[in-house]
């Protein structure tokens, strides 16, 4: 199929990355790419990192729109779909139809349960949520992190920078031991611990405690409160698919595709909010983060070119912590066999390779990112279908 | 065609040598991107636009 019009839903790494490519590939029909934030794009990873230092401003990150500065509107959200006509209604009222309409509306942050409007409670997804959280941090004595996750772990990581207490709260024993296992984990505990972070892991976060419509810190479950004058809560996020309540789309923690990104005829989703069925792995998976939402953006504006190829990429993330720069191809299972194969430990910059049933399913590089690059290809396989490792999620 | 890279923005992913492996490189210490040759011939440019498409860092320009 070969469509005349594109609607994308969502200008964001994905959706811009689907319009970019569209264009590129002599796409010469109408596209239009739709998002709800006032702002034009920007790109997320700064906003925990130097954006929220302020090191960086918000022209820095600004997304390329070159190519499609003629198809965006901004500030305008869909508020729903009819997947049978590619129909989608928005806040103002209008509906635009297309011959392929793209989902690619991210996440919305998880909040901790009730009292959602507390002065000194912050998440942290977009820009707006980054500006407000780089004020506050300025001016914040006691800082508590709700979430032991990549995004808590590198908050707390840029907070202590400010100068304030930190403090990181969770249930996991280590900053994310259940992703990277428990060598890594272990190494980035001790990294935060070095740098003046208190860790209170290994106990989830009951509520956020507050006096006067202000937090005052957060009640763990075993009883103990923290103080703070700042809460940030990074529990995870949420595929952002309120507005497909009702659109015919199959939705099940996030928009359910086939290999090819197609959720229904003429429909296809990309980026943090598709959960599509990758061929090599076997499954249905859905990933959150940045280069996966830039090639799913690109695979799905081949599709709606016509190019029947299924989208099977070697998963990839990055996270930047203090100096440490950790890069993981592939998906490490908390439990996998781990050995060092590139420097060392001790060094501080080292090669990991995750082994499950003999089988690598995934590289971790610590400061070593050419050295993990060039081990990739060992994993590449798990990816391709070749062989499926249990624990490769 | 003209390849420009911006070092300070490059997030080390190799995204780029992965799409055109005779026109970027890494550096050993940092996993830098380091360009071999910012004038690459036609035979380079499918790859070259591939890796500005998808480096996630907006760290690579190509001029035509
Ligand atoms: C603070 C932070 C740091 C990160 N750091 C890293 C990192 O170091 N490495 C890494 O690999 N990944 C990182 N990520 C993840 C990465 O940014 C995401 O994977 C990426 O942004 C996903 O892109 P997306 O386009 O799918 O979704 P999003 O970037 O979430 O964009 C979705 C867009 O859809 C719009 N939208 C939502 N609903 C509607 C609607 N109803 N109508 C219209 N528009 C709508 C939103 O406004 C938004 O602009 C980070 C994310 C965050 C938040
Ligand atoms: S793709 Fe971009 S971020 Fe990755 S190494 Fe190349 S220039 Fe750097």
């Amino acid at each position: 199929m070969s469509a005349g019009s594109v609607l994308v839903v969502g200008a964001s790494a994905a959706g811009l990355a689907t319009a970019e490519a569209l264009r590129r590939k002599g796409f010469t029909g109408r596209l239009t790419l739709l998002d709800a934030e006032p702002h034009r794009p920007y790109d997320r990873p700064p906003l925990s990192k130097q954006y929220l230092a302020g090191d960086w401003d918000a022209d820095r990150i600004r997304l390329r729109t070159s190519t499609v500065d003629d198809a965006l509107v901004v500030g305008e959200a869909a508020v729903g779909l009819d997947a049978a006509t590619r129909t989608v209604r928005t806040a103002t009222r209008r509906t635009l139809t297309a011959d392929a309409v793209v989902v690619a509306t991210g996440l919305r942050p998880r909040t901790l349960p009730g009292r959602p409007d507390l002065a000194g409670v912050r998440v942290l997804r977009s820009l707006d949520d980054a500006t407000a959280l780089r004020a506050e941090l300025a001016a914040a004595r006691r800082v508590v992190v709700v979430g032991d996750g990549v995004l808590a772990a590198e908050i707390a990581a840029t907070a202590r920078r400010s100068g304030a207490e930190v403090t990181m709260a969770g249930p996991q024993p280590a900053p994310l031991a259940d992703q990277l296992g428990p060598l890594a984990a272990g190494l980035l505990a001790d990294l935060h611990t070095a740098r003046g972070v208190r860790l209170r892991l290994g106990t989830a976060v009951a509520e956020v405690v507050a006096d006067r419509g202000r937090a005052t810190g957060v009640r763990l479950a075993d009883g103990e409160t923290l103080p703070a004058d700042l809460v940030v809560v990074a529990i995870g996020a949420l595929p952002a698919t309120d507005w497909l309540a009702g659109s015919g789309l199959r939705i099940d923690d996030g928009v359910v595709c086939d290999e090819r990104c197609v959720a229904a005829p003429g429909i296809y989703a990309a980026g943090d909010v598709a959960r599509w069925y990758h061929p090599g792995l076997g499954r249905l998976v859905r990933l959150e983060n940045r280069t996966n939402a830039t090639e799913q953006g690109i695979a799905v504006a081949g599709a709606i070119l016509g190019a029947d190829r299924p989208y099977a990429p070697v998963p990839y993330m990055w996270t930047d912590q203090y100096d440490a720069r950790i890069q993981v191809h592939g998906r490490p299972a908390a439990d996998a066999e781990v050995t060092v194969t590139d420097g060392a430990v001790a060094d501080g910059r080292f090669v990991a390779v995750y082994r499950h049933a003999g089988r690598p399913s995934a590289v971790l590089g610590w400061n070593m990112p050419r050295q993990a690059r060039l081990r990739r290809a060992d994993v590449a396989a798990a990816y391709a279908g070749e062989s499926r490792p249990e624990g490769a999620r | 065609m003209k390849v420009l890279l911006d070092q300070d923005s490059c997030v080390a992913s190799g995204q780029c040598v992965m799409a055109a492996p005779d026109v970027f490189d890494q550096r050993d210490e940092d996993g830098i991107a380091v360009l071999l040759d910012d004038t690459p011939g036609a035979d380079a440019a499918d790859g070259v636009r591939q890796a500005a498409a998808i480096c996630p860092a907006l760290a690579i320009a190509v001029q035509d």
